[in-house]
């Protein structure tokens, strides 16, 4: 079974979510060049072991979240909510990483 | 029809002669031999062991060019390279044995029906190519044009193909939309009917499109660069690229350094980790595709049939077998672990084109990593390192494009000159914002 710990339903198949990507850092449209700006848009770092991305609970709570994947072995050790998301006042709500210990964490 | 049994044997002495990784790369330093009907029949009768198709040697301090990668590219590169150019002090490096990446995983669709101009006229040469290829490396590829169908279950592809077609025709690839009454004459049992959930209105007919076996092209390629004096060397994984003041210098490897002054990136689903150790950023990212096989049954399908909406598309091979396969996974990975969500939404789709197949059996499902691009076009030629030449972002279509590509990028290696039907493609276009557009054409049907 393929599971990603969602930070609001837990532990949910993958199917559920609709994968968005690494996360990076968007420049300032105001302030950025066209050379920065295509960079942002289209490279990747791609790389072969633990990587930051955005994921969508898309038949799930609807809400985005930031998980921590590896992409040889597709485990997933950490999610958590986008700061953007966080109610104001609140604290970063993350999950525990290892839901391997009760049934399923790696995602392959 | 029968083969008598001495043929029969005969062809099972070629298929062991030429198959798996640890019968081949012998140190023998045979001479290249010529197949031939003759040498079938002879071999058949004697039982003796076939020449190895291609050398072992140990890796040299130096080369004029190492190519890293021994898929269908950097194989095709290293052959043009000696044949066209006499450039033969040339290395094809692997970090397994050949064809282990996406070259020996591919369904083997070769078609040149794309949407852009510069992509038709690039696959096109590469159709053009598979034409004659057996007899160029004299080595049966078994290209088999039987036709190739896309099929439209709304407006909306139908409008796409009607632009296709055309685009097509005035690049002079046959090409042309037809209706459901020719659908059902060229595929019978297909369900053209209208009360299905996804109604086939109609069908992009590529004739000159079809399906080839995948490992001959490989094997037939590095024969004819070893024969040619390239060295192919299998299990020898790059670990580094030297670059001294601005060029390439050398590569490191598990087997020790080499020095070169021309690198050539032909690691497809693992090109940006290559890329990556000069320093030159690339927008790939790497997601599995995998790919189904059933038992193989009497020929009934000629055609290779392919539904974008229904993700999913179909051939039959000519052992009998269907060979099945679908749109990228959902999420980037370098696992290559097949998954049940594949197989599931698979037999689905598959069942609602023909429902006829309901009690076929599926025997093996795979996967293979695609370096895919944000325009569904490959990434070709030179960067900002000196001697760093790339020859990437083949995502799920690259297999029909290993011959124009070897040709081009041998071109461009050894003349300095940018090949025009390549230069649409260079990395630059990306900070340029001139991106091709070809996904209309390239999502689903590789
Ligand atoms: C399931 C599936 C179906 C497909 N169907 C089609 C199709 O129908 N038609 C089509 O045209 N295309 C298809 N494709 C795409 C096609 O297979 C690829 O685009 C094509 O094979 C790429 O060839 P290549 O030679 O560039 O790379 P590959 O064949 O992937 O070769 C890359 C090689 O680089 C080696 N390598 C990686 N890292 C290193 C290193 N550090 N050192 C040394 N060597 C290294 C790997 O071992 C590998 O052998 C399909 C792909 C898949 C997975
Ligand atoms: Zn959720």
């Amino acid at each position: 079974m393929i599971l990603l710990p969602c930070p609001y339903c837990g532990p949910r198949n993958v199917s559920e979510f609709r994968y968005v990507g690494e996360v990076s850092e968007r420049p300032d449209p105001n302030e950025t060049g066209v050379e920065e700006w295509r960079t942002f848009l289209y490279t990747r770092n791609n790389p072969v072991g633990w990587t930051t991305e955005t994921w969508f609970h898309s038949a799930g709570c609807r809400q985005h979240l930031i998980a921590e994947r590896h992409t040889m072995t597709n485990e997933v050790r950490a999610s958590r909510l986008p700061e953007a998301q966080l109610p104001e006042g609140q604290e970063e709500r993350a999950t525990g990483g290892n839901v391997a210990g009760d049934g399923g964490g790696a995602i392959y | 029809m029968r083969a008598p049994g001495a043929i029969k044997s005969a062809l099972g002495a070629v298929m062991s002669s030429v198959g798996p990784y640890d019968r081949n790369g012998s140190t023998n330093g045979h001479k290249p031999y010529r197949y031939s009907a003759f040498d079938l029949l002879r071999h058949g009768f004697s039982q003796a062991d076939w020449p190895r198709a291609w050398r072992r040697h140990d890796p040299k301090s130096s080369y004029d060019v190492v190519v890293v990668g021994g898929g269908v590219h950097g194989l095709a590169t290293a052959y043009y390279l000696a044949k066209n150019h006499g450039i033969t002090n040339v290395a094809v490096l692997d970090k397994g044995y050949i064809g282990s990446g996406g070259s020996g995983r591919n369904t083997a669709i070769i078609r040149s029906n794309y949407l852009t101009p510069e992509g038709i006229r690039f696959y096109d040469r590469s159709v053009k190519l598979y034409e004659t290829l057996s007899a160029d490396l004299n080595y049966n590829a078994m290209f088999a044009q039987r036709g190739h169908l896309t099929l439209a279950h709304n407006d909306s592809s139908l409008r796409t193909m009607r632009w296709r077609a055309e685009v097509n025709k005035l690049e002079g690839v046959d090409s042309e939309v037809i209706g459901p009454d020719e659908i059902k004459k060229l595929v019978p049992f297909m369900d053209t009917s209208e009360d299905v959930r996804y109604p086939i209105l109609g069908a992009l007919y590529h004739p000159p499109g079809g399906i080839i076996r995948h490992d001959a092209v490989v094997w037939g390629y590095a024969r004819g660069a070893d024969a040619l004096g390239v060295h192919i060397h299998q299990n020898t994984e790059v670990t580094g690229i030297d670059v001294t003041g601005g060029k390439v210098s050398g590569v490191r490897t598990k087997r020790g350094d080499i020095a070169t002054p021309v690198v050539v990136n032909c690691t497809a689903g693992w090109s940006t980790l290559i890329s990556d150790m000069v320093g030159v950023k690339m927008p790939v990212s790497t997601f599995p595709l995998q790919a189904a096989v059933t038992e193989p049954v009497r020929p009934f399908l000629n055609p290779v049939i392919v539904s974008g909406t229904l993700h999913v598309y179909v051939s039959q091979t000519d052992r009998g077998e269907l060979v099945f396969g679908a749109s990228v996974d959902p999420f980037t990975s370098y696992s290559m672990r097949g998954s049940l969500e594949f197989t599931e939404g698979l037999a689905g789709h598959v069942l609602e084109l023909m429902p006829s197949l309901a009690k076929m059996r599926l025997l093996r499902q795979w996967s293979g990593l695609c370096d895919m691009t944000p325009d569904f076009s490959p990434i070709m030629g030179v960067t900002p390192v000196a001697g760093f030449f790339v020859d990437v972002g083949w995502g799920t279509y690259g297999f029909k494009a290993g011959p124009v590509s070897g040709e081009t990028m041998a071109a461009l290696i050894a003349t300095g000159k940018m090949p025009d039907l390549i230069a649409p493609f260079s990395l630059d276009r990306f900070a340029s914002g001139s991106l091709m557009g070809e996904k209309g054409a390239a999502a689903v049907g590789h």
